[in-house]
């Protein structure tokens, strides 16, 4: 258990996928103007990554990795370079699946979350999760509490930035940096801050 | 035909679609796309060139291969089509990096991976090659590519010779643990670094080209008599 909790913290913090990976940061800079779409991107984004880094590691498991199809009487098969594909294939068919169903079921959710669920699609966050999860070999268990985690710490760090923007846009800026420049600044300011959490020893 | 293709290599156009992402229209600096490889790989100036030669080459060959069949897409699955035909160019680059450049593959881990997500590739799919003959969709590719290029490699210039004192390998700045006079600044390894330099060229950018000045949400009005805006 205390693994479980360590992977979750090292996932929302110390390896904040935003802030130290720079994963998702066209949608990052993008999305984060207003402080109520970065919440609406965020949960979406967190959503969706915890159901697909658990899915594909689920197919990277029993299909793709080196000997996985022995349970099919095939051995010395390694798929593990479709990896690629396949995870890309699997979120892009995961997000469409997601989309209809909260269209069905749930219109109130769908509203709110809707227009971003195409944009996740080529969200790098999102394939970022699944490609570190096959690098670092992770089990179902821990593949799910990275999912949650990096999901998580990825929404949080829009919120935050698009708090801070919500104040910037009163302030004086040079003409050059308005807009895009001061949004690094403030991404990098932030990233630094974070950096704060990397000396935490789990 | 292949007449009309040789000269349209060297007319206007296709200069403008070579030379414009450059500087004027930079797919960093100006569309915001692709940023994320931009920032993650640059600590070192043999990474950058790598990914950059390996961005520039996917979004040449997958703008070339969309534009060549886009008139058999359907629509509704473009996005897809268009996914699958960059992942499997990935696949390759990944493959071609694993098997004769193993170090630095390891070293770019998952983000070689990532140029299917980059935005670049996927906006001059949807936005170039789905309307223009392949050869200029190539072209744009290439064109796109050296733009992402000359951006990394401006940013893992500085980030390589003031972190570390090298530049690909090779010392700049004698170190003072050598006994040279260079302190290394680590700050320039890390994250936050690449979001400074690449805020700083924005802005040395903008102040170049000022039509590329975003306007200001708010303005700050000077209280000096004569601006009170009566009429």
């Amino acid at each position: 258990m205390e693994a479980y909790i360590s992977l979750f913290v090292k996932a929302v913090f110390i390896e904040n996928l935003a802030l130290s990976f720079f994963l998702g940061m066209c949608t990052f800079i993008a999305v984060s103007k207003k402080i109520s779409t970065a919440i609406g991107l965020g949960v979406a984004v967190m959503v969706v990554q915890t159901i697909t880094v658990p899915a594909n590691n689920l197919v990277y498991h029993t299909l793709l990795k080196e000997d996985a199809l022995s349970w099919l009487g095939i051995t010395g098969v390694d798929l593990s370079f479709l990896a690629l594909l396949s995870c890309i294939g699997m979120i892009a068919a995961l997000v469409q699946i997601l989309e209809m169903i909260l269209d069905k079921f749930f219109p109130a959710l769908y509203h709110a979350l809707g227009v971003f669920l195409p944009l996740i699609t080529v969200n790098c966050a999102i394939l970022g999760g699944s490609l570190f999860m096959i690098e670092r070999d992770y089990n179902f268990g821990e593949s799910v509490t990275y999912g949650v985690g990096s999901g998580l710490g990825w929404a949080l760090a829009i919120t935050v930035m698009a708090g801070v923007r919500e104040k910037l846009k009163y302030s004086d800026i040079p003409a050059g940096l308005q807009g895009l420049g001061i949004t690094f600044i403030t991404a990098g300011l932030m990233s630094l801050g974070f950096m704060a959490f990397s000396g935490i020893q789990l | 035909m292949s007449a009309v293709v040789e000269t349209s290599i060297i007319n206007d156009e296709t200069k403008k679609v070579l030379v414009e992402p450059l500087v004027t229209n930079n797919p960093i600096t100006l569309q915001v796309l692709g940023i994320c490889s931009a920032l993650a790989v640059t600590s070192q100036m043999s990474t950058s060139l790598i990914m950059a030669l390996a961005l520039t080459l996917v979004t040449a060959f997958s703008s070339a291969a969309i534009s060549a069949i886009r008139n058999h897409i359907p629509s509704s699955i473009r996005i897809i089509v268009q996914m699958t035909i960059i992942a499997s160019l990935v696949i390759v680059v990944d493959q071609i990096l694993k098997a004769f450049a193993y170090d630095v593959s390891k070293q770019l881990s998952v983000f070689v991976g990532l140029i299917i997500t980059n935005c670049i590739v996927m906006g001059r799919a949807e936005g170039y090659a789905m309307k223009n003959p392949p050869l200029e969709s190539f072209i744009d590719g290439i064109g796109n590519g050296l733009g992402y290029s000359l951006i990394l490699i401006i940013v893992a210039f500085f980030r390589e010779t003031l972190g570390s004192g090298k530049l690909l390998g090779i010392e700049i700045f004698k170190l003072t643990k050598d006994g040279g006079w260079y302190d290394p600044n680590g700050l320039m390894l890390l994250p936050p670094s690449a979001f400074f330099i690449i805020g700083l060229i924005i802005w040395g950018v903008r102040q170049w080209k000022p039509n590329q000045v975003e306007k200001a949400d708010f303005k700050i009005l000077s209280i000096s008599h004569g601006e009170g805006g009566h009429h």
